[in-house]
């Protein structure tokens, strides 16, 4: 796979993701309300918020499923059409919007990060063959290729959405929720993944609720309540404070400050989630660790 | 020997071999278009455009015109009515399929009902497959090959259109156009079954063959292709069985599909019940745990999966 360090192919300098002053309201209710976010190239951004903060409603933006009341997306310095015409950006969605019994194996779902580039009828070439190949072994699920994807654990299922925005060649992934449902090792090997992601020049958004992964996985970080909190070092982002009004009379002051949160991780380490994808609030990782902000992890 | 003269005899008339022809087909186009529209949640949409095309048929007869294109044209225009309807109100989907078909069915109803004489509503209704002439049969073959030659063409996109709309969206992809083409072909699906089964249970070759297959099916190539197999044994069987036993060919053929559908329910690995069974008695026995019993879609290799993995299934 022939893999750019530096994006390429559009203006030098334009921001992978330039959000200005973006309002989207559906019927009487405030989604977003003035949100401006700037996203550069190579870097990893954690998208913070409760249910029902925005964050769906942004990534739709972003993906060009909704028409927003005012302002402006634009997504290496081109329209959001454009980007996804060019095939510049992927999507993982949350486990549970996806058909876990759908007919088609895992090959089958990374082979369609390939259709944008293919002929009509979507014929895989070699060089696509190969492409999927060498997306599957980034992600360690050569051996499963064959299974079905219902018949994976929690974490190779996100790993095949990862595997399908590699073959795609994507220049800005959009993670939906990616570490609900997974436990702790298989998070290190995603973490590091999308590290590897970043080191050759791709961009990450990753929404979650679960602030326990943050520090240790993110560049920046956004703190979303249908209006920007907070922006910037994921340290500076994620205090006291901010929390506190994210997160609403849920949040109560946690047990260890923000700033020491990469090393309560190991803590939770040794409770992997039960059979539900969603968190279930008594063994999410952030709960352990930090008592406060894990009860806004309702479904 | 028996067996010749029991499989060669309903074939000397030219009605009965027409009757296969044209049944075979159409059952063959509906199949495979049943496997999408399983998957897309579809079925109750191949429900309502069966029914919505009453009125174009019985227009079409009046008319004089072929009564495939009144079945087309009645058939899209349901499936347009349906999608303006409920972009424009807050009502959930199923509600307006319901609210549009039966409007359209009792439209049709009206149509023929004021023109008793040159209509049989019951050949609609129920089809009239022994009657069809060597014309009809023709008209059904070309449409068919038409139909199954789009969808197979178009399959890998509809495929990913079913299971992943957002990523289709997202890699620039024509969701809006390739939703239309799957309805458009289900409305020229439709107007190919008709004739074999009648718009009531055409309802039947548009959801069964792709329900049997999927309990079948862990990849969706074979998916196609055991829901044609399937289909085109159970059209066979449900013609001679129309012959021997003096039955309603339709009524017939859409019991055979129902039989197989059943066998595969109880007998099917590895999901089918019966197995399913076996699997709770074996893991209650043999386990101490027994903690497996608990995943019903759990197939052998997920527990191998899950421990490779240290993390838990997540049956979803």
């Amino acid at each position: 796979m022939t893999v750019h360090p530096v994006p390429t192919g559009f203006p030098a300098g334009a921001p992978v993701l330039d959000v200005r002053h973006l309002t989207v309201r559906y019927d009487d209710v405030q989604a977003l309300d003035d949100v401006s976010v700037t996203l550069a190239p190579g870097r990893i951004c954690g998208l913070i918020g409760v249910n029902g903060s925005g964050k769906s409603t942004l990534f739709k933006a972003l993906m060009g499923l909704l028409a927003p009341q005012s302002g402006s997306v634009e997504l290496f310095g081109r329209t959001t059409a454009s980007a996804r015409k060019q095939g510049l950006v992927a999507y993982m969605p949350q486990a549970e919007e996806v058909d876990w019994t759908f007919p088609v194996s895992v090959s089958d779902v990374v082979a369609m990060g390939l259709y944008g580039r293919l002929g009509p009828a979507r014929r895989l070439r070699a060089a696509d063959r190969a492409a999927v190949d060498q997306a599957l072994e980034r992600v360690g699920l050569t051996d499963l290729r064959r299974r079905q994807i219902g018949q994976l654990s929690g974490g190779q299922r996100k790993r095949v959405f990862i595997a399908r925005s590699i073959a795609q060649d994507a220049k800005l992934l959009l993670l939906d929720e990616p570490f609900a449902g997974v436990d702790r090792s298989s998070e290190r090997t995603m973490t590091a993944l999308l590290q590897d992601l970043r080191d050759e020049g791709r961009s990450v958004l990753v929404s979650t609720h679960d602030l326990a992964g943050v520090p240790e996985l993110c560049d920046e970080a956004i703190l979303l309540h249908q209006r920007v909190l907070a922006q910037g070092d994921p340290a500076a982002v994620l205090t006291h404070g901010n929390l506190a009004r994210a997160f609403g009379p849920v949040y109560r002051a946690a047990p260890l400050p923000p700033a020491a949160a990469p090393s309560v991780v190991p803590a939770a380490a040794s409770s992997p989630t039960a059979s539900s994808p969603a968190p279930a609030p008594a063994s999410s990782p952030a709960q352990s660790a930090a008592p406060a902000p894990a009860p806004i992890g309702k479904p | 020997m028996d067996v010749f003269a029991f499989i060669l005899e309903p074939l000397q008339y030219g009605f009965l071999t027409r009757a296969l022809a044209v049944t075979v087909a159409a059952a063959v186009v509906a199949a495979v278009l049943s496997c999408w529209l399983i998957l897309m949640g579809w079925s109750l949409m191949g429900d309502a455009v069966s029914h919505a095309v009453l009125p174009g048929v019985a227009l079409a007869y009046i008319l004089g015109i072929p009564f495939s294109i009144g079945a087309f044209v009645f058939g899209a225009g349901a499936v347009a009515l349906i999608g303006i309807v409920r972009s424009t109100t807050k009502l959930k989907a199923d509600t307006v399929i319901g609210v549009v078909f039966t409007a359209l069915f009792a439209s049709g109803l009206a149509i023929v009902s004021a023109t008793p004489s040159q209509i049989d509503l019951m050949h609609i209704l129920f089809g009239n497959v022994l009657g069809v002439s060597t014309g009809d049969v023709w008209q059904v073959m070309i449409l068919g090959v038409v139909t199954l030659a789009i969808l197979l063409f178009k399959r890998r996109d509809l495929t990913l259109l079913a299971f992943d709309r957002t990523h289709a969206h997202v890699i620039g992809l024509n969701t809006r156009f390739l939703s239309a083409l799957l309805l458009g072909l289900l409305a020229l699906t439709v107007v190919v079954g008709l004739q074999a089964v009648g718009i009531i249970l055409v309802v039947a070759m548009l959801i069964t063959p792709g329900a049997t297959a999927f309990l079948l099916s862990r990849s969706f190539d074979r998916m196609l292709v055991i829901a044609v197999v399937l289909t085109v044994a159970a059209s066979i069987a449900g013609i001679y069985a129309s012959y021997y036993l003096d039955i309603s060919t339709g009524a017939a053929v859409v019991l055979c599909q129902a039989l197989v559908f059943t066998v595969v329910y109880l007998f099917g690995r590895p999901d089918g019940v019966l197995w399913q069974a076996q699997r709770r008695r074996v893991v209650r026995t043999h386990s101490v745990e027994g903690r497996g019993a608990a995943s019903s879609m759990a197939p052998v290799p997920a527990s191998s999966a899950r421990a490779s993995d240290g993390a838990p299934g997540g049956d979803a």
